[in-house]
């Protein structure tokens, strides 16, 4: 087991140095430059050289590569040009914020996906068959931003249950966030009705996201349950007449969630590094908007180090999963 | 069976936690959020949707709208513009005077006004704010850091770069407690309206000192502020203090106690930063903000017929096709005013552009002084414009016509659009067009400055109420964007930079304006007016063209 986690980390290494070229090369190759951002449209030929020189835009590419990679590795990502602060301290404060927002939508996903499934695969060709496929075929099809718009519409605008934006009430400004994850912030600070305030931020928003996930749980968990329930062993089982609970647990449950769990293991990677719209439709403040502004005002140390980072995350969240396969099947790990 | 009976106790636990939570919050969310200042009747806070964050609260630093906005209500400059127009008004000075070489301005100031940290405001902080500008180094000179201070004073005490030009700002004596005496270098006209910019805010000089306010490091690549000035502390005479600032959250800013003027009537003001414009909208329709700037001109009517108010924010721009006129044939003037009349310029404002825009006539907003109502104007008509080609002897005359791509300005939403109108407008006189088009930075803008481009799309925003800061900064010096401007006319712009009479300047800038639309190196075509939106029950609040808007003023109705 230890072999087999050494060789996947080992492995993380030619990942991370090809991803930190294609991250380098990708901002290079965006429209405009930093110039943009700094001097808006009232910017003269001679402000615009000027910013090119101080950026070192002027410098060969391959050695704005080295001096990139240079600072990366000090852990030393720059300071935004939005924000004029650090970019380190920057994603780091918003990080807690996307986790949050993940892992609400995950236990969302996870708490109906998972049942559903099942349901629709027992009950195979049933009502709930059909309108679990239905539904997931809709769960991946509709646009996150749409499906956001319209749970607003409908949850904030005309039920008025939910706000439609942030991560907090404006009014609560005098909330104490230790820890930055506002729902534990609100519970460590023995504030209950901020931790209520910052879940009720965080319901639309998860439902927001937690559809396309659902939807692939769902139909995962379907097609896993429906292959393994056709298995010799749980028509042995039936024979033997165990109860219908008993083989459920036992033999049906266990053996169909390997696919479930890489499933949840690879959609809460691309949650967390790809909330981008919802949390814009939601002005939530994560890592997705942070980037997505930074997209937008070419704040191009942000972009480089939200991108890296977010890879990084995705890659690592991978590597459990792999990790999480030998875990569950002895097999995986002897291959 | 059992499972599905399971199934449901899920649903239903999942469903009762959502409810559960809905109605849990519910008092605290949109009541509260919401209609604050209304239920509560005068009601004591109100939630302004903003764009995006300051980027710092040390105006010295920024140039961006939501910065500036946020400076507008904490700090003061010496002199301000009325409400709702350019004319310059008493700020924290009452009274100023410029010698007779207009190089010595003396400015006379309010007595009994302290900073929010308690301090006294007087000549030697006024002084101390414009040394410390003069002063800046290293980075704090960069032109993303001084931009306004920069445009305005050009240089400093020492230039790190030696292309950078002199300083406006000589040197600022307290000759008494309230008395100012600014020198400079050159007399300048344009002095005393960039005065009113937000970055040229009065702090306090203890708080910039005791939080770092010029604790700027990193390299030249990157600046960084590293003090607590601007982010956690920002402290000026303004009607509102800081009171705390998350970034990517909120700005919150009460009502200062001891203010010297009227006592604002809202004593909490949250600036909400929600990039996201539909978001915007139905976070004002869910009642959990009761204003924003920059309305989406789609939105106008369904934000008019619920009941929201629409505020105009009269026009500080202009959209123009830029022509070289090194270029032939548009060297010839005939050609150019050919091509005036060739575009039916109020069709296409008409069709592109929200309502409130206006049709321009010269390079210059009409709201300012200057403006000239009798400037040449080239009308729509097809057949004058045949007849001029004609008479201009080029035969079969081809332009290339640049538009940008990917950009969209408050001058120009959508320059393809304004492109194919021209275009079928040229074509029909009898133009012969080869469409020309570049990413909007840098290949476009590149293209236009190094007059690259014939014909191009292009406009301005103004910084400051003055015309220098359009006419000037188009037509002052050679560019080579526009080929050749006449010497007289750089020399009329020079003359009014430096001449100290207003009703002088206001002459001669309007003169200038008739002989550019008599040169015609451009046909200016369209002002537009963005729209801010507030809620039925918010009073007070006046757009301004220069975007000098104070919440202070802003109160809510029973």
């Amino acid at each position: 087991m230890l072999r087999f986690a050494a060789r996947r980390v080992l492995l993380l290494v030619p990942i991370l140095i090809g991803l930190s070229i294609l991250v380098f090369l990708f901002v290079r190759a965006l429209p405009g430059g930093p110039e943009t951002a700094l001097l808006g449209e009232n910017a003269t030929p001679e402000r615009v050289a000027q910013v090119r020189e101080l950026y070192g835009l002027d410098r060969p590419v391959y050695e704005q590569y080295l001096s990139y990679v240079q600072s990366v590795l000090s852990l030393d990502f720059g300071t935004s040009i939005t924000t004029r602060q650090p970019v380190v301290e920057e994603i780091a404060r918003r990080f807690p914020g996307t986790v949050e927002l993940t892992v609400t939508a995950m236990l969302i996903a996870v708490a109906v996906g998972i049942p559903l499934g099942f349901v629709a695969a027992r009950r195979y060709g049933s009502w709930v068959d059909n309108l679990s496929t239905a539904g997931s075929l809709l769960g991946i099809a509709i646009p996150v931003f749409a499906l956001g718009y319209l749970l607003k519409y409908v949850f904030a605008l005309k039920l008025g249950w939910f706000p439609t934006q942030g991560r907090e009430d404006s009014l609560m400004f005098r909330n104490e966030h230790p820890t930055g994850f506002y729902v534990l912030d609100g519970i460590v600070t023995g504030n209950p009705e901020a931790a209520v305030d910052a879940l009720r931020h965080l319901i639309l928003p998860a439902l927001a996201l937690a559809t396309i996930p659902l939807a692939f749980i769902t139909r995962i968990t379907r097609a896993s349950v429906l292959e393994v329930a056709g298995e010799d062993y749980v028509r042995t089982a039936e024979a033997k007449g165990m109860t219908r609970p008993v083989i459920t647990r036992r033999h049906i449950l266990r053996n169909a969630m390997l696919p479930i769990v890489t499933v949840v293991g690879l959609q809460t990677g691309l949650l967390l590094s790809g909330a981008v719209l919802t949390e814009t439709v939601f002005a939530f403040d994560g890592i997705g908007r942070f980037l997505a502004q930074a997209v937008f005002a070419r704040d191009f140390p942000v972009i480089q180090a939200g991108i890296l980072f977010l890879a990084v995350i995705f890659v690592l969240v991978n590597l459990l999963v792999d990790l999480s396969y030998g875990l569950l099947d002895p097999r995986v790990r002897t291959r | 069976m059992r499972n599905l009976r399971r199934q449901g106790v899920v649903a239903l636990g999942l469903a009762g936690l959502l409810v559960g939570t809905a109605a849990c919050g519910g008092d605290s969310g949109t009541n509260d959020d919401g209609a604050s200042g209304g239920d509560e009747g005068g009601g004591d806070t109100l939630v302004f949707g903003a764009s995006a964050d300051p980027v710092s609260l040390d105006p010295a630093y920024v140039s961006d709208g939501e910065s500036l906005r946020a400076a507008r209500q904490i700090y003061e400059t010496l002199v301000t513009t009325e409400a709702g127009g350019t004319d310059i008004v008493e700020g924290l000075a009452t009274e100023w005077e410029a010698d007779e070489a207009g190089t010595a301005w003396t400015f006379t100031l309010r007595d009994g006004v302290t900073f929010h940290d308690g301090t006294e405001f007087n000549a030697e902080a006024v002084c101390f704010n414009f040394d410390r500008w003069y002063n800046f180094e290293g980075v704090q000179q960069s032109p993303s850091v001084s931009y306004y201070w920069q445009t305005v004073f050009t240089g400093f005490a020492n230039n790190e770069d030696p292309e950078q030009g002199e300083s406006l700002y000589a040197s600022c004596e307290a000759t008494d407690e309230t008395t100012a005496v600014i020198n400079l270098t050159a007399p300048s006209a344009s002095f005393l309206p960039g005065l009113a910019l937000a970055a040229f805010s009065i702090a306090s000089p203890t708080a910039l000192e005791e939080f770092g306010a010029d604790e700027v490091t990193g390299t030249g690549e990157e600046p960084r502020f590293d003090g607590a000035y601007g982010l956690e502390e920002a402290v000026g005479t303004g009607p509102y203090t800081l009171e705390s600032f998350e970034p990517g959250n909120r700005l919150v800013m009460t009502a200062y106690e001891d203010y010297w003027g009227d006592a604002p009537a809202i004593e909490t003001i949250i600036f909400r930063p929600i990039a996201d414009g539909p978001a915007r909208r139905q976070a004002l329709e869910a009642g959990e903000i009761q204003g924003y700037d920059l309305v989406d001109p789609a939105d106008y009517e369904a934000l008019e017929g619920a009941g929201y108010q629409l505020l105009s924010r009269p026009a500080f721009n202009v959209g123009y096709v830029g022509i070289n006129t090194a270029k032939p044939p548009l060297d010839n003037p005939q050609i150019r005013q050919a091509i005036a009349h060739a575009l039916n310029r109020e069709a296409l404002v008409q069709a592109q552009y929200p309502e409130g825009s206006e049709v321009a006539t010269q390079f210059m907003p009409p709201e300012l002084f200057g403006y000239a109502d009798d400037v040449t104007d080239y009308p729509y008509d097809l057949e004058k414009a045949k007849s001029l080609i004609a008479e201009s002897g080029v035969a079969n005359p081809t332009i290339e016509f640049w538009y940008p791509t990917g950009v969209s300005r408050p001058y120009m939403p959508n320059p393809e659009a304004n492109f194919q109108a021209f275009q079928a407008d040229l074509e029909a006189a009898g133009f012969t067009v080869t469409p020309q088009s570049a990413p909007w930075n840098p290949d476009y803008l590149d293209a236009v400055n190094t007059g690259g481009a014939g014909l191009y799309l292009l406009g301005w925003t103004g910084d400051f109420g003055d015309p220098d800061n359009f006419i000037g900064t188009f037509f002052r010096t050679d560019q080579p964007s526009w080929g050749t401007i006449p010497q007289e006319i750089q020399d009329q712009l020079e003359a009014g930079r430096t001449e100290t009479d207003e009703a002088a300047r206001t002459a001669l800038y309007e003169d200038v304006n008739r002989a550019i639309m008599e040169q015609l190196p451009g046909v200016p075509y369209v002002h537009t007016s963005p729209r801010l939106v507030f809620a039925e029950n918010v009073e007070g609040y006046e757009p301004s063209p220069v975007s000098i808007e104070e919440f202070a003023r802003v109160s809510f109705s029973d």
